[in-house]
């Protein structure tokens, strides 16, 4: 039905159900429990291609495509969503921003090390005081008198990954005045001088993914280390959020397609007033709705992975295209987690099953990388033109 | 040094098979239908590991087998073999395990230069465990079957560990050996996005009959084995009897007299 899916994007999908379904689901539940951060996985993960899979092969990565990258992406949160988002921002916030705006060295460096899984990298955009709004944002990145670097002070908060990551994508003002057009970008060496990490954040779902805020003191960050150009870094780190998107709506597809299996399991196995419950029209109803809109989502996906390469070739955006599925598929997410939990009753509310897990993991997608209310701000700019 | 690890496309462990008229088919609702033999992701693995290990410069995957065998061919090379040749011939469809045997034995020695060839401890096809050992005669090599180790290895010798019925044994054996592998040998690895595409893009060369010296009978007409009555198995027929009584002492007395009956006890 779908030609533009090849037998090279079902290899690489099964492959990526076998390892979440062998090597994940054993101990998705302890790393949840724990909030522990499940590095020997991360690093199977690298070195099986996931943590690069749109970076060309020259830079250590899989040379594949968007649709590629979502059908793994999926699959692993199918069965663990924190997996997913450390893969995602690997993948779509750290590798793909430096691939689009850096320098060969600065992709032969880092993109090589973060693809390849030796390295963890991290995205860092908001601030104690400032997210999406990021022409507020109040640290500052400020040139020497010698030329040779820039001096980074500040707090950066909700930073993904940070307190394992070897490099971050950093973005800070280095010209106040000109609001979100003073954002330059950087790269971040986590073992220099200068930089802190906060405490791990407790958080109510994607608990093995390490959250923390980050801090700079006087941080001596090379110019060669500045992706891109002064001022073009609000413009980086939109473009990076796009791709960024589309991997948060494949993290919800998965989440959605395991409560909608889960449910459809259950609906058929569990019996109430002598017939099974899945032939009550109550139930019935859920379970239509759940498929409709998780295999909307999908569609969404597909569409916003078309977008995106043709966007490559044309020099275009794709951030409508990208949104949508984001927005779709987050609350998709979300109602699957919340009905799925509903159709199983008290064994969904209890921790002997995933769909609790589920419903704390569905959250977040509708808030990281642009909330559902930001998106459907993009959608609308984009219709109308109006901003 | 070069190595040969031998596999074989086998139907996946959950297919499910029916034989209507003494032919068998089989499918897989939940997945492959066929996959690479599981017995030789072992030696796929322990063979990509004399390379990063040992020094080994080729790790060649080999398979005697229809078209759709080069998928295992393919599984191997997305693990990490170095290069994959299938033996496909329709004269050689429907050999025993000692035509089998001449087949691979003419197709190692026309890889030449082979030190080390690997087999999985059998195929779960046919589970006779004979293909290394009958191989092994066939080119004149010492055979090694059951190998849980591999110890060490030297320009002109090899030793290994064996996993036997009543213990372990260390043995050392001249170069160059057939060996079978058991899953205690190591944790086969899965293979990467990148081997995939590679896999995906690589040319496997197909050697007919006519390309290998084959020494001796292969085919149905040379095999020993007649495969003259194939018939599914009678599903087991069971019953269960739930035992009642008003105590446990005398549920358990009531359960004993049947086994007595029964001749269990």
């Amino acid at each position: 039905m779908f030609d533009f899916i090849t037998d090279e994007h079902r290899e690489i999908q099964k492959l990526a159900r076998d390892f979440a379904q062998k090597s994940i689901a054993p101990i998705a539940d302890h790393f949840d429990e724990t909030g522990d951060f499940p590095l020997e996985t991360v690093r199977q993960m690298g070195s099986m291609g996931f943590m690069g899979i749109e970076v060309p092969e020259e830079y250590g990565g899989a040379g594949m495509d968007t649709l590629a990258y979502s059908l793994a992406l999926t699959e692993i949160c199918k069965v663990d969503a924190s997996h997913g988002t450390i893969m995602s921002v690997n993948n779509s916030l750290f590798c793909h921003g430096i691939l689009k705006f850096g320098t060969e060295a600065q992709k032969q460096k880092y993109v090589t090390a973060v693809a390849s899984g030796q390295a963890i990298g991290a995205y860092s955009l908001t601030e104690p005081m400032s997210g999406s709004d990021a022409g507020t944002m109040a640290s500052r990145a400020v040139l020497n008198d010698a030329g040779t670097h820039y001096v980074i002070n500040g707090t950066k908060s909700w930073v993904t990954s940070a307190p394992y990551a070897d490099y971050i994508v950093l973005f800070t003002m280095t010209q106040p005045e000109k609001k979100h057009h003073g954002v330059t970008a950087f790269i971040i060496e986590t073992d220099k001088p200068g930089f802190k990490r906060g405490k791990k954040e407790p958080k109510l779902g994607i608990r093995a993914s390490a959250t923390s805020e980050i801090f700079f003191e006087d941080y001596l960050c090379p110019v060669e280390n500045r992706l891109g150009q002064e001022g073009e870094g609000f413009k980086i780190a939109m473009t990076v959020l796009d791709a960024g998107r589309i991997g948060i709506a494949s993290q919800a597809l998965g989440i959605a397609e395991a409560a909608l299996e889960a449910s459809v399991q259950y609906a058929r196995e569990r019996e109430a007033f002598g017939q099974k419950i899945g032939q009550f029209q109550m139930i019935q109803q859920k379970l239509a709705d759940m498929k409709c809109r998780v295999d909307a989502s999908r569609l969404l996906i597909y569409q916003a992975c078309l977008a995106k390469k043709e966007a490559a070739k044309t020099g275009g955006r794709y951030s409508m295209e990208a949104s949508m599925a984001k927005l779709f598929a987050s609350e998709t997410a979300n109602y699957c987690a919340k009905e799925a939990i509903q159709i199983h009753g008290g064994m969904g509310y209890s921790k002997e099953m995933p769909l609790e897990r589920y419903y704390r993991d569905a959250k977040i997608t509708e808030i990281y990388e642009g909330t559902s209310e930001i998106q459907r701000m993009v959608i609308a700019r984009s219709l109308t033109g109006l901003r | 040094m070069k190595v040969v690890v031998c596999t074989k496309q086998t139907p996946s462990t959950t297919a499910v098979f029916s034989i209507k008229n003494g032919i068998v088919s089989w499918d897989d609702p939940g997945g492959k239908p066929n996959v690479v033999n599981p017995w030789d992701e072992y030696a796929i693995e322990e063979g990509i590991r004399l390379k990063e290990n040992h020094g080994a410069s080729d790790v060649i995957a080999l398979a005697i087998g229809g078209e759709e065998s080069k998928e295992a061919l393919k599984t191997a090379l997305a693990m990490g073999c170095t290069g994959a040749i299938l033996v496909s011939d329709d004269a050689f469809a429907g050999s025993d395990a000692v035509g089998s045997a001449r087949i691979w034995a003419a197709a190692i020695n026309k890889i030449g230069d082979a030190k080390i060839v690997i087999f999985g401890k059998l195929t779960i096809d046919d589970n006779m465990g004979v293909a290394a050992m009958m191989t092994a005669r066939k080119l004149g090599w010492t055979p090694l079957t059951f190998v849980s180790a591999i110890k060490s290895i030297s320009a002109d010798s090899i030793t290994v560990e064996r996993l036997l019925d009543d213990g372990k044994e260390t043995v050392t054996a001249p170069l160059p050996v057939v060996i079978s592998v058991v899953k205690e040998i190591n944790e086969p690895r899965y293979p990467s996005f990148m081997g995939i595409r590679k896999a995906n893009r690589a040319e496997i060369p197909v050697w007919k009959a006519a390309d290998l010296s084959v020494n001796g009978g292969t085919g149905a007409a040379a095999s020993k084995v007649d495969w003259s009555h194939i018939f599914a198995i009678p599903p087991r027929v069971g019953s269960v009897e739930m035992i009642e009584g008003d105590s446990i002492a005398e549920q358990v007395k009531i359960l004993v007299d049947k086994l007595f009956e029964e001749k269990v006890i």
